[in-house]
């Protein structure tokens, strides 16, 4: 698919700021089945960015904001190619070794419902990665999506309890049961285009990846039971939300702040179809 | 020097200058107590919670006004942020924070004067009351020397600019709540109540000897007010505070090679007092160039914030 | 219980017959009469109140300040002695240093299976926010402190590694301070090599690893959690010393990924940051969010090149209680030599075996968590209750991988000032090293931790330790001079 994608988070304090320092992993990369046609960050304001790659091999922006300001938007957006691969990443950087994403994270400890929920489904699957599967639908079926629950500390155990969560929550417990049964897990973060026409949706989205030996690592979407396809583009990895959410910032000046996040994927239109005769 | 020095160093003078200044206004108001036929000893216990705002504050106590329980609030009330409690403790984690900036006598004083209060008990009465505040005017005192015998450098100038500035708001609201003081009913102007209330402002900035060397005529109203607002000689006046903020500014801006909005609004204010006359302010409402001045002072304390990037 | 142990004056005879080389303090503490001893410690720890070397104690419900106990009597290590010590040391943390230049770049240890990858890749103290970037001139553990124990003439162990904020310099300092004003005789009798050029070495150090092209004069200063943190004074005097500036989080801020400090005259940029601040609160947004501490945007300065971080982000994994009973392997891993100061021996109780030795053994080990510090979390078997021995067995079986268990040493006792007159007490040793970009710097010195219980193995402060002079004697002959007993020894001002 050709996705055009427009990432737009809109801030507003009740009091001027003197300074805003955000950390934005909001830049995907290509890889096998991913192709970044072209993408850009724009700040509605003076800004001073900086790009680097951290420690995972995300692309980071940061992004420094003298006040006063009592407002600002970003909008990060582009056109990405994409392929099914039916889940797997092949190609994408990888500078850490697999055995890394066994450590659990305080958002991402197993407790006992949750080990035993995984457990479970492990007896019951013949290999890998039908156990992986098996686990991606069961807690499809297990957490019932809940667009109120936007906490992003949440852990997986309270998620798991409660029974209910947003995509990252859904992450989160995957992520924590697949390293309880042994298999490196990571977070992603990116965005999803979706085929029921809802094309301006609320937050980006959130999925997991698990390695199979033999395979590598294969995504899965335990908010959607199912793995990633060509609706997927992939930003960012990390071993829970924090290594990888789109944003994380500072900022001096006190007061409250509001933040609206919108996110359009769409099929990009073609300019051309084909070469005219 | 860093900003966060600084500032923690201006608010050490400000905290101790309130602390002493809230001491000297509970002495003063026993003194007036102690002195009056009641009403007018409830009224000296009002008025002091007016002088430094607290009346909101106490009222959400739900206690009556009396003297004990004024007094309370004022000393040792943490409920209270401006008590000579609380006053003395943040006066100490300032201190505490930029240790090395002190030399040890001053850091001293404010640890001794932190130590005495809190050790001071609720239920010990007026008698222990007046012995604490003794107390914590000496380790003022004590303090001031310390700053003197510092080093003439940027920390000592932004303690005495904090204290100065302090000392400036103090006095204008001391002087704003005797106008506003009514007197109670069938009492006169110029009465024996009136000259007590008087009397007891004059206690509270130590002004009273100095009154009478510079007024041979007795209390009056006038005299007072020229001498707590514009007599440069007289070191708690609104004009030597004035006077005192320029100069530390002066300082610290040699110091940097700089200037900046804080020294020009402080020389302003310091031409206009120059220029005022007792009659001058009193034809033009006392209580108006008060307050007036109160939020000039407020504006330069924001602008000094700025200049040195407090926050 | 008593463990019989060698004292470092005594020997292992008693008082009656110290050991060769030690007969000159042995007689010193003889002849000094009890009281008197008494008298200057009672002006040294006067002399610390006044000055505010102060810690807090944690699980008190005020955070009460006290100071730590100082103990009047000097341990003293022969020039022989020392050098052995120092060519451990050097060795040690020439090793630590590669260990981290290695695992968060090429992971040659790992590939070659010297320690298990798990062990350091599931880590919490292993920080994958910074793998694969180098900090400026490849130090990464410049301040290291290296706890060592004793238990014969010949025998040191290295207990602990301590590659984080490692903190006790200043008692270093001051309790030399306070030994020269209070007991000059000794200073007379004695060679003593000196220590007080150590904040000078500490600020060539953090200065030779400026990042480059920053100039002869970087700007250093010292990054403090605040006054409310139990190792402030510390903090302040080093800072104080070196002529730095103490800077806490809010001092600092990052400007298109350079360091600034807010000062009175504008922002100066900052070139190094000595940080007595955990990893976990230096930059919120890379580490814990919630932290209220933390400069925004210091990591990617750091990752950018633009400021040296001292010690670097990630050195935690070099002193983890796990990694550490892998300690030889990896000095001869890249040193080529076998390590000169050995370990202590160490059972990891994440391996089933060990952990069934510890099991049945509890009464005789110590248990520690390998994430704890400060002894707390720690059983010593040997002088436990039994409830205690009980409730270390359920732990350890609960999450075993948490524990590592060592033999209860018999750790050396120095002659000690005790109620009782001077009596032996149990010590370890901190000395610090110091790693620049043009090599390792060793003062001769250390803090001295000494158990003041009687029979007590535990030095920590918070633990009822106390600390005393280490004094460290030249090759040089001593210096000629009459010896006197200092009628009155003042220690700055009202010292009695």
């Amino acid at each position: 698919m050709r996705l055009r994608i427009e990432h737009r988070t809109h801030y507003e304090f009740s009091q001027p700021q003197r300074r805003l320092v955000q950390l934005l992993r909001v830049t995907p990369p290509s890889f096998d089945g991913q192709a970044v046609v072209d993408w850009h960050v724009e700040v509605d304001c003076d800004a001073r960015l900086k790009r680097s790659r951290d420690g995972y091999g995300n692309e980071v922006t940061m992004l420094y904001v003298d006040g006063p300001i009592d407002r600002i938007a970003l909008t990060v957006g582009g056109e990405v190619l994409t392929d099914d691969k039916a889940g797997m990443v092949q190609g994408a950087p990888e500078p850490l070794p697999v055995e890394l994403f066994l450590r659990p994270t305080p958002q991402t400890i197993a407790d006992a419902a949750i080990t035993e929920f995984a457990r479970d489904i492990a007896e019951s699957a013949a290999d890998p990665l039908s156990r992986l599967h098996g686990l991606c639908g069961a807690l499809w079926r297990q957490i019932r999506f809940d667009a109120g629950d936007g906490n992003p500390h949440r852990d997986a155990a309270s998620t798991f309890a409660d029974g209910h969560g947003v995509c990252q929550d859904h992450a989160h417990v995957f992520v924590a049961a697949a390293r309880v049964l042994g298999h490196p897990a990571r977070y992603i973060s990116g965005h999803l285009w979706r085929s029921d026409g809802q094309n301006v949706q609320p937050a980006a989205h959130a999925w997991a990846e698990a390695w199979v030996d033999g395979y590598g690592w294969i995504g899965f979407d335990p908010a959607n039971g199912a793995s990633p396809t060509d609706a997927y583009v992939r930003v960012a990895i990390g071993l829970d939300y924090r290594d990888a959410a789109p944003i994380a910032g500072a900022r001096v000046g006190g007061g409250a702040e509001t933040m609206h996040v919108e996110v359009a994927v769409a099929e990009a239109i073609q300019q051309r179809q084909s070469q005219s005769q | 020097m860093l900003s966060r020095t600084a500032a923690s160093l201006y608010w050490l003078g400000r905290y101790v200058e309130r602390a002493e200044f809230t001491a000297r206004l509970i002495e003063a108001t026993i003194r007036l107590d102690l002195l009056s036929a009641r009403p007018a000893g409830e009224g000296a216990w009002e008025s002091a919670l007016a002088v430094v705002a607290a009346e909101d504050g106490f009222w959400f106590t739900g206690e009556p006004v009396s003297p004990e329980a004024v007094g309370r609030y004022l000393a040792l009330s943490l409920d209270n942020p401006s008590s000579i409690r609380s006053c003395l403790d943040l006066a100490r984690n300032n201190a505490k924070s930029v240790r090395t900036a002190l030399t040890r006598e001053a850091w001293e004083a404010i640890n001794r004067a932190w130590l005495g209060v809190r050790d001071v008990r609720v239920s010990d009465g007026t008698p222990a009351a007046l012995a604490m505040i003794e107390k914590l005017k000496a380790e003022a005192r004590g303090f001031e020397g310390a700053l003197h015998r510092m080093l003439r450098n940027e920390a000592s100038f932004f303690v005495r600019l904090g204290a100065a500035i302090e000392r400036a708001d103090n006095t204008a609201r001391l002087i704003d709540v005797k106008y506003h003081l009514l007197l109670p009913e069938g009492e006169k102007v110029g009465g024996p109540i009136d000259r007590d209330q008087w009397t007891t402002i004059l206690h509270t900035v130590s002004a009273v000897t100095a009154y009478r060397w510079l007024y041979r005529e007795g209390l009056r109203p006038g005299h007072v007010v020229d001498l707590l607002v514009l007599r440069h000689e007289m070191p708690r006046s609104i004009a030597a505070s004035s006077d005192e903020v320029v100069q530390m500014l002066n300082a610290i801006g040699r110091m940097l090679g700089r200037q900046g909005e804080a020294d020009r609004a402080a020389r302003i204010r310091q031409q206009m007092l120059n220029r005022s006359t007792v009659n001058g302010i009193i034809a033009g409402g006392l209580h108006e160039f008060l307050r007036g001045f109160i939020a000039d002072n407020a504006r330069l304390d924001f602008a000094i914030g700025q200049q040195f990037r407090f926050q | 219980m008593r463990v019989p142990a060698f004292d470092e004056v005594w020997g292992s005879a008693g008082p009656d017959a110290s050991r060769e080389g030690f007969e000159a303090l042995a007689a010193w503490i003889a002849d000094t009469p009890p009281h008197e001893l008494n008298r200057r410690q009672q002006a040294a720890e006067a002399a610390f109140r006044q000055l505010g070397i102060t810690f807090a104690v944690y699980g008190e419900d005020e955070a009460a300040e006290r100071i730590i106990p100082f103990d009047i009597v000097p341990r003293i290590f022969a020039a022989s002695e020392w050098r052995n010590l120092k060519a451990g040391l050097e060795q040690r943390v020439e090793a630590i240093n590669a260990f981290l230049a290695d695992v968060y770049g090429p992971r040659r240890i790992l590939r070659d299976g010297v320690l298990p990858a798990e062990l350091v890749l599931a880590n919490p103290q292993f920080r994958p926010q910074v793998a694969g970037s180098r900090p400026p001139h490849d130090v990464y553990a410049h301040i290291c402190g290296i706890d060592m124990v004793r238990t014969g003439p010949n025998d040191f162990f290295v207990l602990e590694d301590n590659a984080r904020t490692p903190s006790g310099v200043s008692y270093m300092l001051e309790n030399r301070e306070a030994m020269i004003r209070l007991c000059p005789e000794l200073f007379e009798m004695f060679p003593v090599e000196p220590v007080d050029d150590y904040t000078d070495l500490l600020l060539s150090t953090l200065r030779s690893v400026a990042p480059h092209g920053r100039g002869s004069e970087p700007v250093c200063v010292l990054l403090t959690p605040g006054h409310f943190n139990s190792a402030f004074y510390e903090h302040s005097f080093l800072a104080d010393a070196m002529g730095i500036e103490l800077v806490e989080s809010a001092d600092l801020e990052v400007d298109d990924d350079i360091v600034w400090m807010r000062t009175i005259d504008g922002r100066v940029r900052v070139d190094v940051i000595y940080r007595r601040l955990d990893d976990d609160y230096i930059d919120p947004l890379v580490f814990r969010p919630d932290s209220m501490l933390g400069v925004p945007g210091l990591m990617a300065a750091y990752l950018g090149g633009n400021v040296t971080l001292a010690n670097a982000p990630g050195t935690g994994i070099a002193d983890d209680k796990a990694i550490y009973s892998y300690m030889p392997e990896i000095v001869r891993y890249y040193t080529g030599a076998e390590a000169k100061l050995p370990n202590v021996e160490t059972w990891r109780c994440r391996e089933k075996q060990a952990l069934t030795y510890t099991l049945e053994n509890l009464d005789k080990l110590v248990v520690k968590l390998v994430d704890g510090s400060g002894g707390y979390g720690m059983l010593v078997g040997p002088t436990a209750s039994k409830a205690e021995i009980e409730r270390f067995r359920e732990a350890l079986v609960a999450e075993p991988h948490r524990y590592i268990a060592q033999p209860t040493l018999a750790l050396s006792t120095v002659p000690t000032l005790t109620e009782k007159g001077v009596a032996p007490r149990h010590v370890d040793f901190r000395p610090f090293c110091l790693s620049g970009a043009d090599g390792i710097r060793i003062v001769p010195g250390g803090l001295t931790r000494v158990a003041l219980r009687e029979g007590s193995l535990v030095v920590n402060s918070s633990q009822g330790g106390g600390t005393k002079d280490s004094l460290i004697l030249a090759d040089r002959p001593r210096r000629r001079g009459k010896t006197t007993v200092p009628e009155v020894a003042p220690l700055r001002s009202g010292a009695d």
